[in-house]
């Protein structure tokens, strides 16, 4: 049990997916403009994601480690039919305004990146919980992303206008907003050096996994931030080793030179 | 012709996949640092997505709606798509290695990518035939090249600023797409 309230943990604060690991990030652009949407799209992700955790790791003992991948798209892609029929018959407002978002759930890098982390390699139960929890993180930053939006765009909170017409900054609503609030985030966690995947210094690559999301294993950004922080960490003591050497370099050069001089004065003497 | 050409434009610049569909941003924000690994990636997109727009109406028209198995269309196409990558990349290796070599290495980036499913996507919901699926797939490919190619110039034209430290990094990258996508929906009024 403590195990799964740690898969909750991690899911919902360690490893945030949309504020710390920055995955997902088309849905989290696009859907985010009022904080109903992003609710929504928070819970069908994190409905896929539950159940197919739960599936791929009950099955992770029979599909065949060549084909998974294959075998892990059918599934989500099964899952995220079932999801979108649901929506169209019960909540169809949801549907017509999400629109095109909820079959591209299929490609989004959260869900196969868990399955190929996670689900694979450990218990239903865990999974299960693994899911809930990447999921509800999802469903956080996705509403916490859409409130900002929503006030500043539209000046509502889920829909209750509070902002007079007069006071709105209508482009947070539109597309390019989007970039600017996600701009804005992470230029706060630049700030406060917080763990993100693109917070890094300005020349290291910022997203890093270079977009490869089918074989991004969900943890591909921090593994390859950890990487870079290696390789220049290496380099560093690289570069300081060469300069101790050229000190010392130049170091033996002046003494030589001090030598030749005094022994040149002596001779001159 | 008329309708052909304003679905090209329309999908192109007024509806640009990324700047207003959002769909593609990881290669967009991934690949967009120099401009001739943006002008390969654009070029790869290309061929990709207008490959998969055809193969997905066939396969929509003649498979899934005479069977009336509308509904595994997401299923369908993401397989379709998939495959169809695997395929063009080993074809291509054998016999085009010049093409290889210019897009090899961006072909398996962009095998589940969202902008080639929501291509094929797009063109059931608005229930395209076959050659208007290829223009729209055509259309989408090239307003990705045009926002990735110039996003990259930007970015290799902006490398030496002087930008503030919190800014540095992917902030001043999303900016400069805002920016952009400003640009781009000065464009909305062209059809």
């Amino acid at each position: 049990m403590n195990k799964c309230a740690e898969r909750l943990y991690n899911g919902i604060i360690k490893e945030n997916p949309t504020f710390v690991l920055m995955l997902g990030m088309c849905p989290t652009l696009a859907v985010t403009t009022t904080a109903i949407n992003g609710v929504g799209m928070g819970l069908s992700t994190t409905a896929v994601l539950v159940f197919s955790n739960l599936i791929i790791s009950a099955l992770r003992k029979i599909i065949p480690d060549r084909v998974r991948i294959p075998a892990y798209i059918v599934i989500v892609a099964s899952l995220v039919t079932v999801v979108q029929l649901l929506l169209q018959a019960y909540i169809p407002s949801l549907y017509e305004s999400l629109g095109i978002y909820i079959p591209l759930i299929v490609v989004n890098c959260i869900i196969l990146g868990r399955a190929e982390a996670y689900a694979a390699k450990n218990g239903v139960a865990e999974s299960a919980f693994d899911g809930i929890g990447m999921g509800l993180g999802f469903t956080v930053g996705l509403t916490c992303i859409a409130i900002f939006r929503e006030l500043l765009g539209n000046g509502a909170f889920f829909g209750m206008e509070i902002i007079p017409e007069d006071f709105r900054i209508t482009i947070f609503g539109l597309a390019p907003g989007a970039f600017f609030v996600l701009a804005g985030l992470t230029a706060l966690q630049n700030k406060f050096k917080a763990p993100s995947a693109t917070n890094g210094p300005a020349q290291g690559s910022a997203l890093a996994c270079g977009g490869n999301c089918a074989s991004c294993n969900g943890s591909a950004c921090a593994a390859n931030h950890s990487k870079l922080e290696e390789i220049r960490a290496q380099e560093e003591a690289k570069a300081a080793a060469a300069k101790k050497e050229a000190a010392l370099k130049a170091a033996q050069v002046k003494k030589e030179a001090e030598a030749k001089k005094a022994a040149e004065m002596k001779a001159g003497e | 012709m008329k309708e052909l050409i304003l679905i090209i434009v329309g999908s192109a610049l007024v509806n640009n996949i990324i700047l207003s569909q959002f769909q593609g941003l990881c290669p967009f924000l991934g690949v967009s640092k120099k401009v001739d690994t943006s002008v390969g990636m654009g070029g790869a997109v290309i061929f990709v997505i207008t490959l998969a727009c055809i193969a997905t109406n066939l396969v929509y028209s003649l498979v899934l709606v005479p069977l009336k198995l509308e509904y595994l269309q997401t299923i369908a196409f993401i397989l379709v798509i998939a495959a169809l990558v695997q395929f063009v990349e080993m074809f291509l290796k054998k016999n085009i290695p010049s093409l290889y070599q210019a897009l090899g290495v961006f072909l398996p980036l962009i095998t589940t990518n969202c902008a080639v499913l929501g291509a094929a996507l797009t063109n059931v919901q608005k229930g395209y035939g076959f050659i208007f699926s290829v223009a729209n797939g055509l259309g989408t490919a090239v307003g990705f090249t045009i926002a990735i190619v110039l996003l990259a110039s930007i970015r290799e034209s902006i490398e030496d600023n002087d930008i503030p430290f919190n800014f540095q990094g992917s902030p001043i990258v999303l900016i400069t797409s805002g920016l952009m996508a400003i640009a781009f929906m000065g464009f909305s009024g062209l059809i």
